[in-house]
């Protein structure tokens, strides 16, 4: 193991800012993360075992215990139960002889739940050693577990299985482009920097992740800060469970998305960029490196880009499994080897980031449409859209409708229509922008998708009336639970109170007054947390709740109190050890 | 103040009496007290059960047998104000330290397998109040008012607390009486 851990850190230059890259390495060859090989790390990146040990316990695709030499991950997201997550699951662990969580006794095969792995469009969605598989079936998890008990290696696993379609239904202003090969850097060196820079802010481009700031000023801001280097990064750490537009722009857009950032990198003065790319799509990473290599090859990268005199590359870096990261001070955290803790702002990334230098983050649709907005000008992009919303946006539509894909829309349609074009009937409510977004009812379809109205990086979950609006927040509070990153109290302790508050109205233990306790605790989440995560953490419940009232209200008992957890069950080991079975070895749930 | 005594029931549940101790610290404090206080079911006076018609209630300690959920319904239905007093009531505190380990595992090293022990067998009697499997903040099995931070709260946290309620106004304790560092 020595050599091989020495070999691996001398690759990555034994740098520390790549200690993501060489976990990645040791997690996959030894199926953990040795103590051995966390001092020996320790010494030859010089940084404190504990860093190390904290990194490992941070992100969930790094474990100290052994994993299964197949390792197979079931996404968990609201989509993927309601296809029948959970009775799939149980299928696939009784098929396999195991229980979920564990690894099987013979070491070859473990199977655990996940957060959303960006395949809401053909759920159920999951992944074996990191790759993702897609479409799960009772026939399909058969297939698995025949070649698991087989020990079949990955490679000779029939390729349907890893079958991960595009689905672009619906194609607008940006997805009509072709693929740039250096169109936007030629254009943007012909027409200058600057005036570049102009054409983008003329065009009205706002961040495309979901918060909405404008992209000029941010490239602007890095620009002028004083700096010897700055830094490019793409934010492809697509996490919020419902979207998925960023893994199809890369699968199909990547030569725009990189010629996006290399005209950024040109205006703001990077030479070196980071494309950001989650754990969850390590499928792409092949292929992404292959399309670096290719504009490496075509002098797209590299030095002396189309003798324009500017040298620019990019590198890819892989996440490991946590949904904070999509945070871009998070994000920076992570591409610097450490745990995705979002650090305090100000300062902004675009003052201080990657190794505090300036550094814009930008969304991967961000970086198409500059692309493309290098090449036809602002106005081309700002004659769609509203006011406030110029151009388009691109939606991951998934749940109940009849053609869940990629959409792309010019700001400003109305949810009803896009309920048209997907197909969707009977609807009960959509959530945009994810479980950290808004969940709107069904008679607010006429509203918008626009910052000033509904602002969404892209997730668009619909919902037919089969569905059952508690299960919808049961869920996303499970999630954020799973996904603070344990920085703050507000956040680390307020969501695991949500989940469990939540759990207890689900479950029918709730009584008068535990709506009015749910609601302070939301609102303690919100008005303390420290990032964008625990602000937005109880959004499901308050915006539900606005909206549902009498819905939360049938839940309750008409009883002034009840407790949370189930007082009989709570007495059966004493019971059964005493070998008692009076009446005062009993409790009721209730005072009588 | 009013002229009618305010009728006050404490108990200490899964604690250790600090909380109770901490009360006495009160000292000559104590004499102004009882001139507007009657104390009830309490240690203090041995009372056995709940007048109905108490109007505090200040529970020492969290939950963690039968009887505890008992007494807690007691007080629960005969104080207009329940108060969960010290880091044991209000978080399980010291004793749910055991929650990490299976109630039977608890059981079998402190009755069966543990050095020392003769006669080894696990006690049972209808007497005997059976352990629930985990300790548990009050909060979680009645509905609690109001929480008196600390380990314990000190004298003045309660006398604070205690005159606020007299005087008629809502409790409000200062960051000076709740800060630990």
């Amino acid at each position: 193991m020595q050599n091989f851990i020495k070999n691996l850190a001398q690759e990555n230059d034994f740098q520390a800012t790549r200690l993501l890259k060489i976990l990645r390495g040791v997690q996959t060859k030894y199926l953990h993360i040795p103590k051995d090989a966390i001092e020996q790390l320790a010494e030859l990146l010089n940084i404190p075992r504990t860093q190390i040990q904290n990194v490992v316990e941070f992100y969930s695709f790094f474990h100290l215990q052994p994993r299964g030499q197949y390792d197979i991950l079931i996404s968990s997201s609201i989509t993927d139960l309601m296809v029948g997550q959970e009775e799939l699951v149980n299928y696939f662990a009784e098929k396999l002889g195991l229980k979920i969580g564990e690894v099987r006794a013979d070491g070859v095969v473990s199977l655990n739940n996940t957060s959303c792995t960006g395949m809401c469009d053909q759920s159920l969605a999951g992944l074996v050693n990191g790759y993702a598989i897609t479409k799960l079936t009772k026939s399909r998890i058969d297939e698995i577990v025949e070649n698991v008990n087989k020990q079949l290696p990955l490679e000779q696993w029939s390729r349907d299985l890893f079958d991960v379609q595009d689905n672009i239904i619906k194609s607008d202003l940006l997805l009509n482009q072709k693929p740039t090969q250096g169109e936007a850097i030629n254009a943007t060196f012909a027409r200058g920097l600057m005036e570049t820079l102009n054409e983008v802010e003329k065009s009205g481009l706002r961040g495309r992740g979901g918060a909405g700031y404008t992209t000029a000023w941010k490239w602007k801001f890095c620009h002028e800060e004083n700096a010897i280097q700055r830094y490019i990064v793409c934010n492809a750490d697509e996490g919020e469970p419902g979207t998925f537009k960023d893994r199809v722009l890369l699968n199909s857009y990547a030569d725009s998305v990189f010629e996006g950032m290399t005209v950024a990198a040109a205006i703001i003065g990077a030479t070196q960029g980071f494309i950001y790319l989650r754990g969850e799509y390590l499928h792409l990473y092949e292929k992404l490196e292959g399309i670096l290599q290719a504009r490496r090859n075509a002098n797209l990268l590299g030095k002396n880009i189309l003798q324009h005199g500017f040298d620019f590359d990019i590198e890819i870096c892989l996440g490991a499994g946590a949904y904070i990261c999509g945070e871009e001070s998070a994000l920076i955290e992570s591409l610097e080897g450490k745990a995705g803790i979002p650090r305090n702002r100000p300062p902004y990334p675009v003052v201080s980031g990657y190794l505090n230098k300036p550094t814009s983050v930008n969304n991967v649709e961000t970086f198409l449409a500059a692309a493309n907005i290098a090449i036809h000008g602002g106005e081309w992009f700002a004659n769609l859209g509203t006011a406030k919303s110029k151009g388009t946006k691109i939606l991951s539509i998934s749940g109940d409708c009849a053609k869940a894909g990629i959409y792309e829309y010019p700001f400003g349609t109305t949810i009803q229509t896009i309920l048209n074009d997907c197909g969707a009937s009977d609807v009960l409510g959509v959530q945009v922008g994810g479980p950290s977004g808004t969940f709107i009812a069904n008679d607010e379809f006429e509203r918008k998708i626009a910052f000033e109205d509904l602002a969404t990086g892209g997730s668009f979950i619909v919902f037919n009336n089969s569905r059952n609006i508690l299960d919808i927040v049961h869920n996303f509070s499970h999630f954020f639970a799973h996904e603070s990153c344990g920085f703050c109290t507000p956040c680390r302790v307020g969501t695991s109170l949500l989940k469990k508050q939540v759990d207890k109205i689900v479950e029918g233990h709730g009584s008068a007054g535990d709506i009015v306790a749910l609601e302070e605790l939301c609102q303690l989440i919100k008005n303390y947390s420290h990032c964008g995560l625990g602000q937005t953490a109880a959004n499901p419940v308050l915006t539900t709740l606005e909206r549902y009232p009498e819905l939360y209200q049938s839940m309750l008992k008409k009883i002034s109190y009840e407790p949370g957890f189930d007082l009989d069950k709570s007495l059966e080991t004493a019971r059964r050890m005493a070998h008692r079975d009076d009446a005062h070895a009993h409790l009721a749930q209730v005072e009588d | 103040m009013t002229n009618k005594k305010v009728k006050v029931a404490t108990v200490s549940l899964a604690g250790c009496f600090g909380c109770h101790m901490s009360f006495l610290d009160l000292d000559e404090r104590l004499v102004e007290l009882v001139e507007h206080v009657q104390f009830d079911r309490s240690p203090l006076t041995d009372i056995e059960h709940c007048s109905p018609d108490c109007d505090i209630g200040l529970i020492e300690g969290g939950v963690c047998n039968s009887e505890n959920v008992h007494v807690l319904r007691e007080f629960r239905k005969n104080c207009k104000t329940l108060v969960a007093v010290g880091a044991c009531a209000i978080n399980g505190g010291l004793p749910a330290m055991r929650n990490h380990i299976s109630l039977e595992d608890c059981l079998n090293e402190a009755y069966r397998d543990g050095i020392g022990v003769e006669n080894a067998q696990i006690p049972s009697d209808v007497e005997l109040p059976l352990l629930l499997d985990k300790v548990h903040p009050i909060h979680e099995v009645v509905k609690i008012d109001y929480f008196l931070p600390g380990c314990p709260p000190s004298a003045d946290v309660f006398w604070k607390f205690l005159t606020d309620l007299l005087a008629g106004h809502e409790p409000s304790l200062p960051y000076e009486l709740v800060h630990f560092d």
